[in-house]
């Protein structure tokens, strides 16, 4: 950096902290990042352990709740069976009478009260598994309720498999050779198509296989025109009815036993029937990724930042200021005698506004990232774990859309000159796309905004992954967004570098 | 020393500046006079390259205003007293320009204490009157000690007390040996402290001398005779004078300079009670230079009143 250079910096940090007013922003604009964190506006009931997630192999907090017939497997082997039918039961459509008059059924519906259908992810299949603990590492090979056939392992992976109707029967087959699992399908029980082979690092040498039912809760969102989308929908079973069982390899000797893997003690009517050759399971819940969000449990560390939007206006509103104020009050002059290099001034001030925003946003998001948590906690809401690294990115990321967005407001500002029109532009510009796309905004039109505007950044606040295999409302207002992270800063990197490039060459081109 | 060479700009259809061309030399007060829009403010705003001119140009010393390093102590100048940021203090707004320079606070309380605004240091400069913002603007134009100074109607808004102070102030910068450049559209403010000026009129310069050179420029050695005797006029005329008005006991004539008129009288005895060469003050000067040039005058309509 040359001393001139050092001599501009000094000179626009002065006159940054020498306006009492843009020192009084900043610190409101942390106290609202802060404020909107660690308000309590959440509550839950997970008080206990109780609603404690299991984990699975990689650590993502997991859903692990279904039902199942096993034996144990020693050493290689493959089990074999034919699934004859798979059905299930929905709960009852909300647009049905309801006597109660309670609106749509949320909770504690009984599935037993619904009507018959499958969830899109209703599964049953042949499974092996590392142990019944919570979280433990499986493989499994199955037919959904409209997903075709499917291998997936470790709650996480997904492969699909030949499209198959759960009308027709289905035969399906997994095989273990040391810590790798195929599994395979067939129409006919004749002709086989491998779905696919996976490594289950560590699998020990015995593990519990057989076959398993399972189905997640059914999500429906609602009134998507106000774009206010919430979710209805309530538990649901699947019913799957195994024969022609075939086992080969060192099984336990036996017949299968029924289990049930978690889920809540007193959930009705799952269960595994044994009769000779014919295994029929009944299970709800699933083997997935555990999500956050209307259809998932609790929240994340993403809520806690809710008040960034709020922090972004006062944020926008002073940067700008900091170049309109400079031209309506004819300061610029001055400030282009003192330095005739102009570019140089811009190159300045968007560090002064880019450093500042950023430092201040950082100490705030990390606070309340931190202190948020532990109230939401507190107040018995379920956060999901994140990985540090995630945490970190939230964090970093929440400060840099704040210094990014700070100095696209800037160079606005410095392209169009007064106050009133630039912070309106940038407000309307970086803001307002995040607040209708979280607010009144069809699902669809807000995701192309947070696509294509500044607001597009908003995406480095997600802290959790979004997994097709779980059907959930994966919107923005939930801490889904539509691009990754990175493509998110992106889109802000990009419409601030061309804001920067056209405010330069103006500066440059026109008189003072 | 700052020259000026054929300056052209266009502010779309409208000329503003129109080949104009003048120095400003070491250690004298250049008045750089002219009616509003005769092109003084953007003639100054070319030469700190904050205006682009069309044609022409204007260097600090041989060189442009931009390639200067830390300019303000190559050039110091006051455009309009009233930019300033209201909510900052005089000092604030003195630091921040010292800090470009790579100057310090104690500059600051210096330049302040010069004008006299140190015990407003503190103030924010909203609350200043335009009268201590022209001396905040002056202090700013000194921080960096240079050696021009350019100020653009400093007299605006002072008070009579201000006035006579600003005219001592700029003698004594000028004494220092700075070359200092004051733009007035009133030549009576200039009266008493230019050495040269240069006149200004739709964007060129009109006259550029001296004090002394411009009242010359327009006397035209016209005598006023004040006298009793109707024989006043015949023995001028026979000593070779025209007499070109009459009008009582005044005569105004031409042809003789003031003593030889009264060389003449005396000579002949012919009684008068004054004598006097008409000396036009600078103010008609100015007024009689720039008459072809004012660009709106009362009984005009003018689009916009300035």
């Amino acid at each position: 950096m040359s001393a001139g250079f050092g001599r501009l910096l000094h000179a626009e940090w002065t006159k940054f902290r020498t306006v009492r007013g843009w020192l009084f922003g900043v610190a409101a604009a942390a106290a609202a990042v802060i404020g909107f964190g660690v308000l309590p506006g959440m509550s839950g009931s997970c008080h206990d352990h109780a609603c404690r997630l299991p984990t699975g192999p990689d650590g993502t907090e997991v859903t692990d709740s279904f039902t199942f017939a096993h034996r144990s497997l020693t050493g290689d082997g493959s089990i074999t069976a034919r699934l004859a039918s798979l059905t299930g039961i929905l709960p009852p459509d909300p647009g049905d009478d309801q006597p109660q008059g309670e609106g749509p059924s949320h909770g504690p519906a009984t599935p037993g009260q619904g009507r018959p259908g499958l969830v899109p992810w209703a599964k049953a299949g042949l499974i092996i598994r590392a142990g019944s603990a919570p979280g433990a590492g499986y493989a499994a090979v199955m037919l959904t309720g409209t997903q075709g056939v499917r291998m997936q392992h470790d709650y996480i992976h997904d492969v699909a498999g030949p499209a198959a109707s759960a009308d027709a029967p289905r035969w399906l087959r997994l095989t273990r050779t040391g810590d790798t699992v195929t599994g395979q399908t067939s129409a006919d029980g004749s002709t086989w198509t491998q779905v696919a082979t996976v490594r289950l690092p560590g699998l020990p040498a015995t593990v519990e296989a057989g076959m398993f039912a399972t189905s997640p809760q059914y999500t429906e969102s609602t009134s998507e025109v106000f774009g206010l989308t919430g979710a209805g929908g309530g538990p649901t079973r699947a019913t799957g009815s195994f024969d022609r069982i075939v086992a080969q390899g060192g099984w336990s000797a036996g017949t299968w036993q029924p289990d049930k893997i978690g889920g809540p003690d007193d959930a009705p009517r799952h269960g595994a029937v044994v009769d000779g050759d014919q295994v029929t399971i009944t299970g709800s819940g699933d083997l997935a990724p555990a999500v956050s969000g209307a259809a998932g449990l609790g929240t994340t560390i993403t809520q806690t930042l809710v008040g960034t939007f709020a922090g972004l206006i006062i944020v926008v509103v002073i940067a700008t200021m900091f170049v309109t104020a400079e031209y309506g009050h004819g300061l610029m002059r001055t400030t282009m005698a003192a330095n005739p290099r102009r570019g140089r001034i811009l190159a300045a001030k968007t560090v002064v506004i880019g450093t500042v925003t950023f430092v201040t946003a950082l100490a705030s998001a990390a606070t309340t990232v931190t202190v948020g948590r532990r109230v939401l906690e507190a107040n018995g809401v379920y956060v999901h774990s994140v990985s540090a690294l995630t945490q970190v990115r939230v964090i970093v990321g929440t400060a840099a859309l704040l210094a990014l967005a700070s100095v696209l407001a800037l160079a606005l500002g410095v392209i169009l000159r007064r106050s009133a029109a630039a912070v309106t532009t940038a407000v309307l510009g970086i803001v307002m796309p995040y607040l209708l796309a979280v607010s009144v905004l069809p699902a669809t039109a807000g995701q192309w905004l947070l696509r294509v505007t500044p607001a597009a950044a908003f995406a480095l606040q997600q802290s959790t992954l979004e997994y097709p295999q779980v059907i959930n409302i994966y919107t923005p207002v939930n801490g889904y967004y539509p691009l990754p992270p990175w493509a998110g800063l992106a889109v802000l990197c990009a419409w601030t570098g061309l804001a920067l490039g056209v405010a330069a060459a103006l500066l440059r081109r026109r008189d003072a | 020393m700052i020259v000026v060479n054929g300056l052209r700009k266009r502010f779309g259809p409208k000329t503003a500046l129109d080949g104009m061309s003048f120095t400003v030399a070491a250690g004298q007060v250049t008045g750089f006079i002219g009616p509003n829009g005769a092109g003084k403010s953007t003639t100054m705003r070319v030469i700190l390259d904050l205006d682009a001119a069309d044609e022409g140009t204007a260097l600090i010393d041989g060189r442009r205003y931009r390639s200067l390093h830390r300019p303000l102590t190559h050039v110091g100048s006051l455009l309009d007293a009233s930019a300033l940021q209201p909510s900052r203090t005089a000092r604030n707004h003195l630091l921040w320009l010292a800090h470009s320079q790579g100057l310090g606070a104690g500059r600051v309380d210096e330049v302040l204490q010069r004008v006299g605004l140190s015990a407003a240091a503190r103030q924010r400069a909203g609350g200043f009157s335009l009268g201590m913002r022209q001396r905040l603007g002056i202090a700013a134009a000194l921080l960096g000690d240079p050696r021009a100074l350019m100020l653009d109607e400093p007299f605006n808004g002072m008070d009579p007390e201000g006035i006579i102070w600003m005219r001592g102030f700029l003698r004594a910068l000028a004494g220092e040996g700075r070359a200092v450049l004051v733009s007035s559209h009133l030549m009576s403010e200039l009266q008493d402290t230019a050495d040269h000026v240069v006149v200004a009129g739709r964007g060129r310069v009109i006259a550029d001398a001296t004090v002394a050179e411009l009242r010359a420029a327009v006397s035209d050695g016209r005598v006023v005779v004040r006298t009793p005797s109707a024989d006043a006029g015949v023995a001028l005329i026979a000593a070779g004078a025209s007499v070109i008005a009459a009008d009582g006991d005044t005569l105004t004539v031409v042809g003789l300079a003031a003593q030889d008129v009264t060389a003449v009288l005396a000579g002949k005895g012919v009684p008068f009670s004054e004598v006097s060469a008409h000396r036009p003050s600078l103010e008609e000067a100015y007024v009689e230079l720039t008459r072809d040039v004012v660009e709106y005058r009362a009984g005009d309509a003018p689009e916009g009143v300035r």
